[in-house]
């Protein structure tokens, strides 16, 4: 319940969660601003989560609806599961983007507009008829049409810079005015402005400024007549700080190989949403880590594998289109038993499809996109924090089983934020490593009886000369071989290799009821609507589970047995129905799909809504 | 692990048990012979060396050879290849490919390896067909060839390997002939010897699908007018009597014959360590151009540019030297935490 605290000039409102939108055009500077502010929460100890929404071109024509960016962050005293499904405020920076974000606006919400960006040839490039901040298409929301461009440069006059760059600082000016709305310090985006124009004081100084300005303008003019409190969060007690799901896993994979006490080499080629985990890892030298720009998406993977061969933690990380692209080498890398990781940071398809938004439809092309008999196993992070411990998960299956382990992340969780409880190194898993080194009877496909995997003998290594490649390989010896026996001995060896991962993946535990009407499974970054929306309907009575799946290759092998306790099962995901196709096949269940090909997550009220519509 | 003495090598030492399964006839088996005898004599560790190659009858080459070996998929070798020497700079890196492989499917991983001077030993078997796949061309193939996908002929015009590697700014780039034995082991010690990427096209007869593509170059009668050698610091003259040479007029090249007031100090001297690239592609071409011979040995040797793993791991060393080992419990707080108390 929200308490109202009278003070002397304004009334605060203490309230348990808020959802703020910031949206203007690419140029605007919207990611910035909303990350901005989402550290600034961060730091305030707030729960939140983000999400970014930004267009595929750099810059599409200024004021025009394809060019319109935006950010959302919900930050609360309580569990956040998901960015929220409407906004509480809204910040637009002309009339396009005011047009793509006002029907997420809740009615009677804040509006911050700039009533500068409201001429005719803006409204002309919105494709708007009339000026909304005149029609009265307004008159639900609270509106607050603040000429931002003039305000800016009347804070900005002292510095002597050009209009232009002024114009630049109206985003800060925006972020004042929102730090003051919801009674937050300016120290932290100062500090980060400190950094992160350390060369150039006086951006630091017109950022500070404009920021500044828009603080007091609310502070000053009363035009605001509430403001808003929202307490800490309480959660688990240690140390946090936010992170993205590309951040965690270049960080988890910085850690595999600490853990490991071998070398990581990334061996990537540009590609969205997942060029940040090559950006991200290029800055770890002083770890070891090797970075490889390849030609091409081949020479990504195959470079990757090379480096494996040679005693490298082998990495590759791509999206959808360079996914197909490393199809036959994914498959060499399955012949050759190598241990080697995959990112694939799903985008929407197919073909280039939708660059920058989300889907979960690569989970077959992952599964079984390869040439003939080549199973791999498969994990999924649930939330952008999950993804460095799915980033460790990973390489720890490909050491002990030689094996290529693929990751399946998506655009949501990769550039999607939430407060992180940073581990202790001491709680991280152990990832042990042995290079072969003993001649004494030596087979290159000798295997391990308890992993079926293979020895990793590294050149360089006396005594150990032997060779490998993609064509069918004698068990034990590696040698070429046509046999058709020892052909479907090796198919059915490298599937039972696969089948073996499932001994040390925990078994699957619901969450919310172990039995009753309704229970959900899904994977990857479903998890937070699935989460939020389990909460209530559980609270409302209904007797629902909810299993998400990490390793989805091999699945856990109690799966089967927890979807018979169950009336209904209920397989919501963002495609058109893989996850659901796998478990029909394998369990002969008739599980309900749920599927949204959007490129937008789910809201936690359609989760909802589906969930009621089962148990009727 | 490793002993300091280096044991003493012979061509037996780098033959395998496996059953060689090229054709009867097939330059191949010279090649082979020619690698196994040169890796003999080069002073390395057999555990050192990595054979790594890519799809087609030349991709074979790893399963005869008694070191590391990798067979891997169609044009992929030089990115394997350099993945295992970033990885590994101390190991010596072969690369065994084809006309097809290096020059078609792979042709991307040949010009990125090349410019950006991998420390990587590529042995291009030009046979100017395909073989694996029965005989099909290839992209060295000549214009209106006629093969089993070109009954009428080929309406491509083919790639110069050698004026491609010197485009893509290769470092070392050389040309030698499958059965010219002792020419082919003096060129792979060179390039052996030589520190970044070497580029050897070996002019390879494929006696089922293209026999007697090279007849001109390796016919013993023939021989002499139409090969010359390339030596460093020596004239070009070629010719069964020595008595031809080779001149350089402006931009252009010209057959000269010795004597008649042409003495060798006219001809043209050979500087394989000239660093720009307009020399080496005037005799890139010359062998395309009727009267002229086909040149074979170093065309290019540029030792100063630096290995591309040298320059990554020098990177990294330099990292570490200025801000120390990286601690990962530091990295994992870094930027803006806070600690939320119980």
């Amino acid at each position: 319940m929200a308490t109202i605290l009278e003070l002397p000039n304004r009334r605060r409102e203490v309230i348990d969660r808020a959802v703020i939108r910031f949206c203007g055009d690419s140029g605007d500077g919207m990611q910035i601003t909303g990350s901005q502010f989402t550290n600034t929460a961060a730091m305030f100890g707030n729960d939140l989560s983000t999400f970014p929404d930004f267009p595929a071109e750099i810059r599409a024509p200024a004021g025009t609806l394809p060019g319109v960016s935006g950010f959302q962050v919900q930050f609360s005293s309580t569990d956040v599961f998901t960015p929220g499904d409407s906004v509480d405020a809204l910040i637009a920076m002309n009339p396009a983007a005011l047009k793509m974000n006002l029907a997420d606006l809740k009615k009677n919400g804040i509006l911050i507009v700039n009533a500068e960006s409201f001429k005719e040839t803006d409204l002309r490039k919105a494709q708007s008829t009339s000026n909304p901040l005149e029609d009265h298409s307004l008159d639900g929301y609270r509106l607050f049409a603040v000429d931002l461009e003039r305000l800016t440069r009347a804070a900005l006059a002292s510095l002597g810079l050009d209009a232009k760059s002024m114009d630049r600082c109206k985003n800060f000016f925006a972020l004042g005015m929102c730090y003051w709305l919801y009674n937050r310090p300016l120290d932290t985006t100062n500090r980060w402005l400190q950094d992160k124009f350390k060369n150039k004081p006086l951006l630091i100084e017109a950022n500070r400024l404009a920021m500044m300005a828009g603080y007091s303008y609310c502070e000053a003019t009363e035009a605001f007549q509430i403001s808003y409190e929202i307490p800490p969060a309480k959660l688990t007690p240690g140390l946090y700080r936010n992170i993205s799901g590309n951040t965690a896993l270049a960080l988890g994979f910085v850690a595999a190989s600490q853990q490991a006490g071998i070398p990581l080499f990334l061996g990537s080629y540009p590609i969205t949403p997942a060029s940040d985990i090559l950006h991200e890892l290029s800055m770890y030298k002083d770890f070891g880590v090797i970075t490889f720009q390849a030609e091409d998406e081949i020479a990504a993977i195959t470079s990757a594998i090379g480096a494996a061969y040679a005693g490298c933690i082998g990495l590759t990380t791509t999206s959808g289109p360079g996914m197909a692209l490393k199809t036959e080498a994914l498959g060499l890398a399955v012949m050759t038993e190598m241990p080697l990781v995959i990112c694939d940071i799903q985008r929407g398809g197919p073909s280039t499809g939708l660059p920058t938004k989300t889907e979960q439809a690569d989970l077959l092309q992952a599964l079984f996109g390869r040439n003939s008999e080549a199973p791999i196993p498969v994990i999924a992070p649930s939330t952008p924090g999950d993804c460095f411990w799915v980033a460790l998960e990973a390489t720890r299956i490909a050491i002990k089983h030689m094996v290529p382990v693929i990751i399946l992340s998506d655009g949501y969780l990769a550039n999607g934020a939430e407060p992180w409880r940073i581990p202790e190194i001491a709680d991280l898993p152990e990832i042990p490593v042995h290079f072969e080194t003993n001649p004494e009877g030596f087979q290159p496909y000798k295997r391990n009886p308890e992993t079926l995997g293979r020895p990793w003998a590294i050149p360089g290594t006396p005594g150990l000369e032997h060779r490998i490649g993609g064509i069918e390989k004698q068990e034990e010896t590696g040698n070429v071989n046509y046999e058709p026996l020892n052909h479907e001995n090796m198919v059915r060896m490298r599937a039972a290799k696969v089948e073996r991962v499932a001994d040390d993946i925990p078994p699957a535990i619901p969450v919310g009821d172990q039995e009753g009407d309704v229970l959900i499974i899904a994977w990857g970054s479903t998890y937070g609507p699935i989460t939020a929306a389990l909460k209530t309907q559980r609270a409302a009575g209904h007797r629902i589970g909810h299993v998400h799946l990490r390793h989805l290759n091999p699945l856990p092998k109690n799966l089967g047995e927890v979807m018979a306790r169950f009336k209904t099962v209920l397989v919501p995901e963002m495609n058109m129905g893989q996850l659901s196709m796998i478990l029909r096949a394998k369990y002969l269940v008739d599980v309900q799909g749920y599927n949204k090909i959007q490129g937008r997550p789910f809201k936690q009220s359609e989760i909802e809504e589906k969930i009621q519509e089962l148990v009727g | 692990m490793t002993s300091a003495t280096l044991p003493v090598y012979t061509k037996k030492d780098f033959q395998t048990d496996q059953e060689i399964r090229w054709c009867p006839g097939c330059g191949d088996y010279a090649i082979l012979s020619a690698v196994q005898m040169v890796f003999a004599e080069l002073g390395i560790r057999r555990e050192n060396i990595v054979m790594i190659s890519g799809i087609g009858c030349s991709s074979r080459f790893p399963y005869y050879v008694n070191a590391f070996g990798f067979h891997t998929i169609h044009g992929r070798a030089p990115a394997v290849a350099t993945g295992v020497k970033i990885a590994r700079p101390d190991l010596d890196v072969w690369v065994a490919t084809g006309d097809g492989d290096s020059l078609s499917i792979g042709g991307n991983h040949t010009i990125h390896m090349l410019r950006r001077n991998v420390g990587i030993k590529v042995l291009m078997f030009n046979n100017k067909i395909y073989g694996l796949t029965k005989g099909q061309y290839s992209p060295t193939s000549e214009m209106g060839k006629k093969t089993k996908s070109t009954p009428f002929g080929t309406t491509d015009r083919p790639f110069n390997p050698i004026s491609l590697a010197i485009g893509s700014e290769a470092t070392f780039v050389a040309r030698s002939v499958d059965v010219f034995q002792g020419h082919l082991k003096e060129t792979l010690k060179k390039a052996a010897a030589h520190k970044g990427s070497a580029y050897i096209e070996i002019l390879q007869n494929c006696n089922i699908f293209n026999d007697g593509a090279w007849t001109d170059v390796t016919e013993k009668e023939a021989r002499s007018e139409h090969v010359v050698q390339l030596e460093h610091g020596k004239p070009l003259i070629f010719g069964k009597n020595r008595d031809k040479g080779i001149r350089l007029n402006g931009l252009e090249l010209e057959v000269v014959t010795l004597g008649n007031g042409i003495t060798e100090a006219d001809l043209l001297v050979h500087d394989d360590h000239d660093p720009r690239p307009a020399y080496a592609f005037i005799l890139a071409h010359m062998e395309q151009r009727p009267g002229f011979p086909t040149p074979i040995g170093v065309l290019r040797s540029w030792e100063d540019v630096p290995r591309y793993e040298d320059v990554i791991n020098a990177q990294i060393q330099d990292v570490i030297a200025k801000k120390g080992k990286g601690d990962l419990a530091k990295l994992l707080r870094t930027g803006d935490t806070w600690e939320v108390r119980a």
